[in-house]
């Protein structure tokens, strides 16, 4: 690992960059990538940096073979990683599934692009369902939805430290405006911040439970339903025990709200603005943020609701995607008045929000 | 089977192991262990199974063994042995896992010489899933999706591996089929493609196999198209790599 005097400073990168510098920061082994925009400079970046520190990159056929290759790593007890976008993203679907069978700690980062099929190589927060849900099963995974460079630097660092301690998957999600554009944060010595060494071991060999057996054969298939039934049940148990000190959100605002603004990702971003302009100018609006979209922070929205009179603002670049998740969080809390922003593919400034909220709170 | 003909690194808890009565898995397995035995590699093995009947060893050595997806068991032991160099990587297939749906991974584990030994097991359907047309079905012969059967006009001719792959492969890499009708020659050719994965380059033995259960044939006619029909196309032995001869 690079000394920590050398790791502490301002930097001024794109996305992508921080990507790969923060998985050089963490402790990453190795990254198995197929190009695809618009993630392509992580391997760029990777690919120029890792190697001079001992790690390891490879190209391969595909991202089945990048996803089958990352797997096959971390079996080995390797901290490794990927990253892919639309269309690559439905293709990894089918490693991830295997590595949410096999509880396999594989790290992807996604920058999502237009969908669906090949659309656009630009920007949307339309991969919300594949990382979520993706894979044919029950979507046990962990989603981290950054909002800034610093956060895609602070959550690309801590993917790699959840994803070993919990042994789901585990993706940061960003988007191709992320990817893209540049902006300064702080970089620094993952140690520094509580995260030492990333507490990996070979899969073969470990042992899971009190008083089970090393692991020395591993399958994801099994011959009947009550066999399949108890391994899942068991991941399923470890997914909701593990749920209330995984998930994470942002607040903004207090009791007595008109209206709650519901964002994540960069959109999250814009909807943070308008709503500070909109409460620096007497208006009484509440933000929501989740930062893990799997598991989604339900009680917390539960409690933002509650403080916001049940009027709700969903706004995504997604045709409700997000929304889905709200609407199930909040369906426990009862019913809340909906206005959504959806723009499929298409970005969401602050403007576009504070217009919609103006609206929403004269209606 | 006598506990002196059992291989030492075979997993006695999954014994009698679950293939059909009359599959060829079970011999290429046995030429496998033996062939680990000989070398001594017990300690270094990972073996790492497909999807379809090849899924039914997943816990057939007493090294670690892992069942992957159907056409990834090369990718995700390519990815342990360039993780693990020190680890002996056994990448174990169906013929519709390697010919079919996988076979960018075979294709492209041969051009980057990957340091693995890659065992695909012949028996000319997809025998898992009740018998359906595989890349190896013979010219005229019937299966699920053949049912008058395999006619070259409609589904092209069959798909020779090592063959093909002599046309990609790293000079020094390692092809070979073997057959269970030979099988302590299938063990040396299984001996040869591990030594090769040693000496850091890629090896690949396909080995003709049989499904009675599917082929619908009593043991004499399994044997017959083993050893008649099977073996007249796909040739066993050596296969010479004819990539970089022009060079």
């Amino acid at each position: 690992m690079a000394k920590a005097a050398e790791l502490e400073s301002r930097a001024f990168i794109t996305g992508n960059e921080v990507v790969a510098r923060a998985a050089l920061a963490a402790g990453a082994d190795c990254m198995f990538g197929y190009p695809i925009t618009p993630q392509n400079e992580i391997m760029h970046h990777w690919r120029r940096l890792a190697p001079q520190q001992g790690r390891l990159f490879m190209q391969t056929e595909d991202e089945l073979s990048a996803g089958f290759a990352t797997i096959g790593a971390v079996i080995g007890g390797k901290a490794c990683f990927s990253a892919t976008a639309g269309p690559g993203t439905v293709l990894f679907q089918e490693p991830l599934s295997m590595a949410e069978m096999m509880r396999l700690p594989v790290v992807v980062v996604v920058q999502q692009r237009g969908g669906p099929s090949t659309a656009t190589v630009i920007y949307s927060q339309q991969e919300l369902n594949l990382v979520c849900f993706g894979g044919n099963g029950e979507g046990l995974r962990l989603v981290y939805s950054t909002g800034s460079h610093q956060e895609l630097y602070d959550y690309t660092i801590k993917a790699f430290h959840m994803a070993w301690r919990y042994r789901f998957p585990t993706f940061v999600l960003g988007d191709g405006y992320q990817a893209k554009m540049r902006e300064p944060l702080q970089l620094y010595d993952p140690a520094e911040r509580g995260f030492g060494p990333i507490p990996k071991e070979p899969i073969f060999g470990s042992v899971r439970g009190e008083g089970e057996k090393p692991l020395l054969h591993l399958r994801n298939s099994f011959s009947v339903e009550e066999e399949l039934s108890e391994v899942l049940g068991r991941h399923l148990e470890d997914y909701a025990r593990a749920a209330p000190e995984l998930v994470e959100h942002e607040f903004l605002g207090g009791a007595g709200g008109e209206l709650l603004v519901v964002a994540h990702g960069i959109v999250g971003r814009a909807a943070r603005q308008a709503v500070r302009e909109l409460r620096a100018a007497g208006r009484r609006v509440n933000f929501f943020r989740p930062i893990t979209l799997r598991p989604f922070p339900e009680e917390a929205l539960r409690q933002a609701l509650e403080m916001s009179g049940g009027a709700v603002l969903v706004a995504e670049s997604a045709q409700g995607q997000l929304g889905k998740l709200v609407r199930l969080a909040a369906a426990e809390w009862g019913r809340p008045r909906y206005r959504t922003l959806y723009r499929p593919g298409v970005g969401i400034t602050a403007e576009d929000i504070a217009a919609e909220i103006e609206e929403a709170i004269l209606a | 089977m006598s506990e002196l003909s059992m291989p030492r690194c075979w997993n006695r808890e999954s014994k009698p192991h679950r293939f059909c009565p009359g599959c060829g898995h079970g011999l290429v397995l046995k030429a496998l262990g033996l062939a680990i035995d000989e070398l001594g590699l017990e300690e270094r093995v990972v073996f790492a199974c497909d999807i379809g009947c090849s899924l039914l060893a997943w816990d057939f050595f007493t090294f670690p063994c892992l069942q992957t997806h159907h056409g990834r068991t090369i990718p995700v032991m390519v990815g342990l042995k360039r993780a693990r160099p020190e680890l002996v990587a056994v990448a174990y297939m169906g013929d519709g896992g390697g010919y079919a749906i996988g076979l960018q991974h075979l294709v492209s584990a041969a051009l980057r010489d990957d340091p693995i030994t890659a065992v695909l097991v012949n028996n000319t359907v997809y025998a898992m899933t009740g018998g359906q047309m595989a890349p190896t079905t013979l010219l005229g012969q019937k299966t699920e999706t053949t049912p008058f059967g395999r006619d070259e006009a409609e589904t092209g001719r069959p798909f020779k591996g090592p063959e093909t792959l002599s046309a990609v492969a790293h000079p020094q890499a390692y092809l070979a089929r073997g057959t269970v009708a030979q099988v302590l020659r299938l063990k040396n050719e299984l001996k040869r493609g591990l030594e090769r994965q040693l000496q850091g380059h890629f090896a690949f033995i396909e080995a003709l196999s049989t499904c009675p259960t599917n082929w619908r044939t009593n043991a004499a006619a399994t044997w017959a198209f083993l050893e008649q029909d099977m073996s007249s196309f796909y040739r066993p032995g050596e296969v010479a790599v004819m990539a970089g001869k022009e060079d």
